[in-house]
């Protein structure tokens, strides 16, 4: 006779009612997908943005208050930190099934449940990544991520570049994956631990590990891994093929999901733990910092097609946020939590609109497309204009906030000649987030019925109107959202 | 200071060793002696017709991908089903929750028509 004792382990399992929520949904959504005949053909999407919203409803419901504390042995960290994280990605996952559903009407591909159900799980590992608590567990949750969206980037199926985009990204991905492990047994083998609380006590307890050459080598291979996900100069070469080819909706998804995990990552890894050997790393991400948004800047100047552009800036606004990095301090990191959450919403709103220039079948890319866009269309050219002056950095919006937070957290903590070149490279990218503007309100010899505008569902509207709003708000009221941010960085664990 | 990781040092010569060791001492001992008959490659006892490599249909790629996963699933439950016990109904719970995604996996790939041959 066997008797059951239910002994349920001391778990808390309110820190992944996010998660939970978005793996049950991915799982219903992939059998939505399945079984046509039951269901709508448009069920499988609006059910993922049902249990989006729900999981952004739990990562609110739950909250975070108290001390901060980690659960399941170590592997998921409860503070505020993870709190911040888990609802910026939540955001990013919601606003991009509202894109996604109108993209989908342009696409049939994009209406399948494996469609939603990838991006779900993507978000999954997302938050995993922000949340995690050991070495292990982030490098689970960064491959759940990155196999998602290596998948999602080739949905085009008949489309050469979009195959070709997944290709790109998946070899080089692997690669990139590599030396993070690499990096990653290298912390191991230096402080015996996968614990990243566990690493931190010991590198502060033994401070004669600093001199070792031994963590400086784990430092590089950790960052050339996570480098390649918020792809950093040198390993930036597969963005712009990457951003390119993919479907419009999963660009938006990748260049501010991936970002936001990356950074978590990195600041969770590397900035808090090994923050005692800073003075070996300054040089190496004073140059890359540098690298990165001169060359993004710079090689956006020239591209004629707008994905294309927005990639590069999206390497040049990644150097931006190395600047929060470098200069290390809480208040820098709350900057870079803040221009991520900014990103976030000027990006995806930046995307959503490139993703309504389409017709059955095709994406119309070119920047020339956007020719008399604001006459014709006066909304959508007045929220592209939003999005496109944040990301340049133009008051009184999100992006000109978050820049400020940043460049004079680096200012402070000695940076002078960093936050010229900064200041230079916004100047510089003016000129091409501007051009679109230009084209969109004075191209004069553009006829009326030269753009393509798709059908446009509500969804679109409340994800553009959402992002806009959010963005105008972020500029004009930043303070409760830095503050947020300042929190959430004063009880990282 | 770099002393305390010797052992992975010697683990890897060991298992270079042993790697390499083995081949060359099968070589060295086992009996060698070749005729035609033997050199050809084997198509199940009748005489080979063709060149010994072919094209593979991609088919058998997803077959075994699906074969790996679903037995990797009998490998996570075999330390279950030793602790069953001592795991009680808060491990049967785990694990119908961890069979129930495996499910759903499965039927998806039973819909989707990768479990047919042709």
């Amino acid at each position: 006779m066997v008797t059951f004792k239910v002994i349920l382990p001391a778990n808390d399992y309110m820190a992944v009612l996010p998660q939970i929520v978005l793996v049950s949904t991915a799982l219903l959504v992939l059998m939505m997908g399945v079984f046509k005949k039951l269901v709508n053909a448009s069920a499988p999407g609006f059910t993922a943005l049902a249990g989006s919203l729900l999981a952004l409803g739990c990562v609110l419901f739950v909250g975070h208050h108290g001390a901060p504390s980690s659960t399941f042995g170590g592997m998921v960290l409860v503070d505020g930190f993870s709190f911040f994280l888990s609802l910026v990605i939540c955001i990013i996952i919601a606003l991009t099934i509202l894109v996604s559903l109108n993209y989908g009407n342009f696409f049939n591909c994009m209406r399948t449940g494996e469609y939603y159900s990838l991006l779900l799980m993507a978000g999954v590992g997302m938050i995993f990544m922000a949340t995690a608590g050991n070495l292990i567990l982030l490098f689970v949750a960064l491959e759940t991520m990155s196999i998602s969206i290596y998948a999602l980037t080739g949905f085009h199926k008949k489309q050469l570049k979009s195959s070709e985009a997944a290709l790109k990204y998946f070899l080089l991905g692997a690669f990139g994956s590599a030396f993070l492990l690499y990096g990653f047994a290298f912390i191991y083998g230096a402080t015996g631990s996968l614990d990243i609380i566990k690493i931190a006590g010991f590198i502060k307890t033994h401070p004669q590990m600093l001199n070792m050459k031994f963590l400086v080598a784990a430092f590089v291979l950790t960052i050339a891994g996570i480098g390649f996900k918020i792809s950093m100069v040198p390993f930036h070469m597969w963005t712009p093929d990457t951003y390119e080819g993919a479907p419009t909706s999963v660009t938006g998804f990748m260049a501010t999901g991936v970002k936001a995990a990356a950074f978590a990552a990195l600041i969770r890894v590397i900035l808090v733990p090994l923050a005692p050997m800073q003075h070996s790393w300054v040089t190496i991400m004073w140059i890359a910092a540098f690298l990165t948004m001169t060359v993004g800047n710079i090689i956006a100047l020239v591209q004629d097609n707008i994905k294309r552009m927005l990639a590069y800036s999206s390497i040049a606004h990644a150097g931006y946020i190395l600047l929060g990095f470098l200069a290390g301090t809480g208040l820098a990191q709350a900057g870079m939590l803040y221009y991520l959450m900014v990103y976030a919403f000027m990006n995806i709103g930046a995307f959503g609109v490139v993703a309504l220039l389409c017709k059955k079948g095709e994406e119309y890319t070119s920047i020339s497309d956007f020719a008399g866009l604001g006459f014709k269309y006066p909304l959508l050219g007045l929220v592209m204009s939003v999005f496109l002056f944040s990301l340049a950095g133009i008051p009184p919006t999100g992006g000109f906030m978050g820049k400020f937070y940043l460049f004079t957290q680096a200012l402070r903590s000695g940076y002078v000649w960093l936050v010229v070149a900064a200041g230079v490279n916004s100047v510089i990218s003016i000129y091409y987030y501007l051009r679109v503007v230009v084209v969109m309100y004075f191209s004069p010899q553009a006829s009326e019925n030269s753009i393509v505008l798709g059908s446009v569902s509500p969804g679109i509207v409340i994800a553009l109107a959402t992002a806009a709003t959010a963005v105008l708000v972020m500029g004009i009221f930043p303070s409760y959202f830095f503050s947020l941010a300042g929190n959430s960085i004063f009880s990282l664990m | 200071m770099l002393a305390v990781y010797l052992p992975i040092l010697y683990m890897i010569i060991l298992a270079l060793l042993f790697g390499a060791g083995t081949v060359f001492l099968s070589h060295l001992l086992g009996p060698a002696r070749p005729f035609k008959v033997k050199t050809q490659s084997y198509e199940c006892g009748i005489p080979s017709e063709g060149a010994h490599y072919a094209q593979t249909p991609v088919k058998f790629y997803v077959t075994a991908l699906l074969f790996l996963v679903f037995d990797l699933e009998c490998v996570f439950l075999y330390p279950w089903a030793v602790y069953y016990r001592r795991l009680g109904a808060f491990g049967l719970a785990e694990m119908l929750i961890f069979l129930l995604i495996l499910v759903v996996s499965y039927v998806y790939v039973w819909k989707k028509g990768a479990l047919e041959w042709d």
